[in-house]
């Protein structure tokens, strides 16, 4: 049996290393499109902040660890594909077949279409190339301007702070991370954000980006008119926002959101929606096509809702379940879970499942307990005695039993009662329901 | 044979040794907040209830971890938190569905229980049997992993 894996993302390499787990005579191909070793992007913003050297993004520090499993890594770009013979056509015109096929190619940073961002001094942050690109520009005193702040979006933040540059964050939703905290939570995230000297715009887009000189604003017209304007060095930028502000900048980062990685996959047989689609074992709609990780869609384990959950818990867990099937052995991923970490400057905070709630009709209930003095926060959402949703600030000790508790659908019981009378016992109500220790 | 930690509750009395020699045996102080073993108390119904790592054959803290800063200690079969790789992402803390993972601010880095490479502190240190070092077969942690299985292949309805 020949399985080939379409990237060496988290999502490829988990998968390359279950399978070999699962079957010792296989023939296992790892593809990745970039000229480096298997890395992970979320290391990314510890490799900027100096945390960590290249080598200390890579997914597999030991040396020869692949070819120790017999897994062969093949750096080529998949352009297209023949379903029909099982085969791939590889962007230097070789072939590759296969028996079983996991689509692991992980999705990319979209860029807005906004005049002025292809400029060179407009960057992404998504690849090793990307950092490198920007440790370059980003020095202490340089003027950085982020469009975006959703959960990435806040990741890279934290990493420009770390190098001393002049930040400004842009964001279109009405609060910071927008599509994964509860308004109160985003509020005290913006407020901790900005007192460490970040300048953040909420409820406003960015409408162009120039040269600065090129086509200046009002407001910059009149500040260079009376002499306070910014040094308008020759790479500088301006950018003018939808309210019509007008600021300059030397680099400007894309954080704006992804999209999955389906280009090759046109007039295959393998549906995509947004993301690729598949079911529980991770299987496309073509059989012995898999899918896992930022590239795949599934249904949400809660709402059922389609969602391509572009994080990193639930690619290891997408590639494991795909691997097991693709061995032949039986494993299910009855939903997404969509599970977020973060920490901002020094606040961490964390979102589970359904944290916005459930409506009263529909057996709905939550609490909210805020404590802004000391920057901490918790909500809890419930769906008659389960728990199907959280939100925390400050809270960084047994935080997994959140997802423990969502996930497996415990009963809590008369549990429920106590934490939306004190939110702050999950982990005694967790041990009492879901491990019957009391 | 693998060993594991067996956690006998209705042995605890609360006494918190356990908790002091993990925080000395990790920290080398005595500082129970910092301990990785935590001794719940549900005072209602007056049981004190040890609780840390079970070492979980899923090991989704180690999955999960996007640069391989979690592996298993060869020797105990632990999956022990290397912190020089360790870059404090948090992930494994919000992937372990016990919670056994925890952030230290101070150290940027996150710690769990690595068995302290075969001679667990607190083992040692509990005065009354609640928590002993023995064989894997033995431990009734069965209960536990058996709920472990469950988080990713229970199906929708059972709830
Ligand atoms: C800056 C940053 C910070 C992040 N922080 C977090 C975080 O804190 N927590 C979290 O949960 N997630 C985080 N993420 C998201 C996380 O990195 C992704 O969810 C994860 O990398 C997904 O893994 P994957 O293997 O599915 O995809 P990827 O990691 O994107 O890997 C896909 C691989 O496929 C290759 N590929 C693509 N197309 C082709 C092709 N045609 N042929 C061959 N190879 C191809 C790519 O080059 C790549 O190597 C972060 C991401 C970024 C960029
Ligand atoms: S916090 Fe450290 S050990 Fe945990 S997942 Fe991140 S890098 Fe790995």
């Amino acid at each position: 049996m020949k399985h080939v894996i379409i990237g060496n993302g988290p999502a490829g390499v988990v998968a390359a290393e279950a399978l070999r787990k699962a079957d010792a005579a296989a023939e296992i191909v790892l593809i990745g499109a970039e000229p480096e070793p298997a890395y992970s992007r979320m290391a990314i913003p510890y490799l900027l902040e100096g945390n960590i050297d290249e080598s200390g993004t890579w997914l597999r520090k030991t040396e020869g660890h692949f070819a120790r499993l017999r897994i062969r890594e093949l750096q080529a770009r998949v352009v297209s594909m023949n379903t029909t013979q099982r085969k791939l056509l590889l962007a230097d015109g070789q072939f590759e077949t296969y028996d079983r096929l996991l689509i692991a190619s992980g999705s990319h940073p979209v860029r807005p279409s906004i005049p002025g961002i292809d400029l060179p001094q407009v960057q992404t942050c998504w690849t090793l190339a990307d950092a490198r690109a920007i440790a370059s520009l980003a020095k202490p005193g340089t003027r950085v301007l982020q469009l975006g702040a959703g959960f990435i979006g806040c990741i890279i933040m934290e990493a420009l702070a770390a190098r001393g540059v002049e930040l400004t964050v842009v964001e279109m939703g009405d609060r910071m991370v927008p599509r994964m905290m509860t308004p109160k939570a985003g509020g005290m995230i913006k407020q901790w954000v900005e007192s460490k000297g970040v300048r953040v715009l909420t409820g406003k887009g960015v409408q162009r980006i120039a040269p600065a000189g090129a086509n200046p604003g009002l407001l910059d017209r009149l500040a260079q008119a009376v002499g306070v304007g910014a040094k308008s060095e020759a790479s500088g930028l301006t950018v003018t926002l939808s309210d019509g502000e007008a600021l300059g900048c030397d680099l400007v980062i894309v954080a704006a959101g992804v999209a999955p990685n389906v280009g090759f996959l046109e007039n295959t047989g393998v549906q995509v929606a947004k993301g690729v689609l598949v079911d529980s074992r991770m299987q496309t709609t073509v059989a012995g096509i898999y899918a896992a990780g930022d590239v795949a869609e599934a249904p949400d384990l809660l709402t059922g809702a389609h969602l391509v959950a572009a994080i990193q818990p639930n690619a290891a867990d997408q590639a494991r379940v795909a691997a097991l099937n693709m061995a032949g052995r039986e494993a299910q991923l009855p939903g997404v879970l969509a599970i977020n970490v973060l920490d901002t400057l020094g606040l961490v905070s964390t979102s589970f499942g359904q944290w916005w709630g459930e409506t009263a009709q529909n057996g709905g209930a939550g609490t909210e307990l805020v404590d802004s003095a000391n920057h901490r926060y918790l909500s809890l959402q419930f769906k008659d005695d389960v728990l199907i949703g959280a939100t925390s600030i400050g809270h960084t000790e047994h935080v997994g039993v959140l997802r423990g508790l969502i996930q497996t659908r415990t009963r809590l019981g008369s549990w429920k009662d106590a934490l939306l009378k004190d939110p702050n016992c999950y982990m005694a109500a967790y041990l009492a329901s879901a491990q019957r220790a009391a | 044979m693998q060993k594991s930690l067996h956690i006998d509750a209705n042995k605890c009395t609360g006494c918190l040794q356990c908790e002091m020699a993990c925080s000395y045996e990790n920290h080398g102080v005595f500082n129970i907040s910092k301990s990785r073993i935590k001794v719940f108390n549900f005072e209602h119904a007056g049981r004190k209830v040890p609780y840390t790592c079970t070492q979980c054959s899923e090991a989704w803290c180690m999955t999960a971890c996007p640069v391989d800063a979690i592996r298993i200690d060869a020797g105990t079969g632990a999956k022990a938190v290397h912190e020089d790789i360790c870059v404090g992402c948090k992930v494994c803390t919000i992937a372990c569905p016990f919670g056994t993972v925890n952030y230290i601010a101070e150290t940027g880095k996150v710690q769990k229980c690595d068995l302290c490479g075969g001679e667990p502190a607190c083992a040692d240190a509990c005065p009354t049997g609640a928590i002993t070092y023995v064989d894997a077969d033995w431990t009734g942690l069965d209960k536990m992993r058996a709920w472990a299985g469950k988080t990713d292949t229970q199906p929708r309805a059972t709830a």
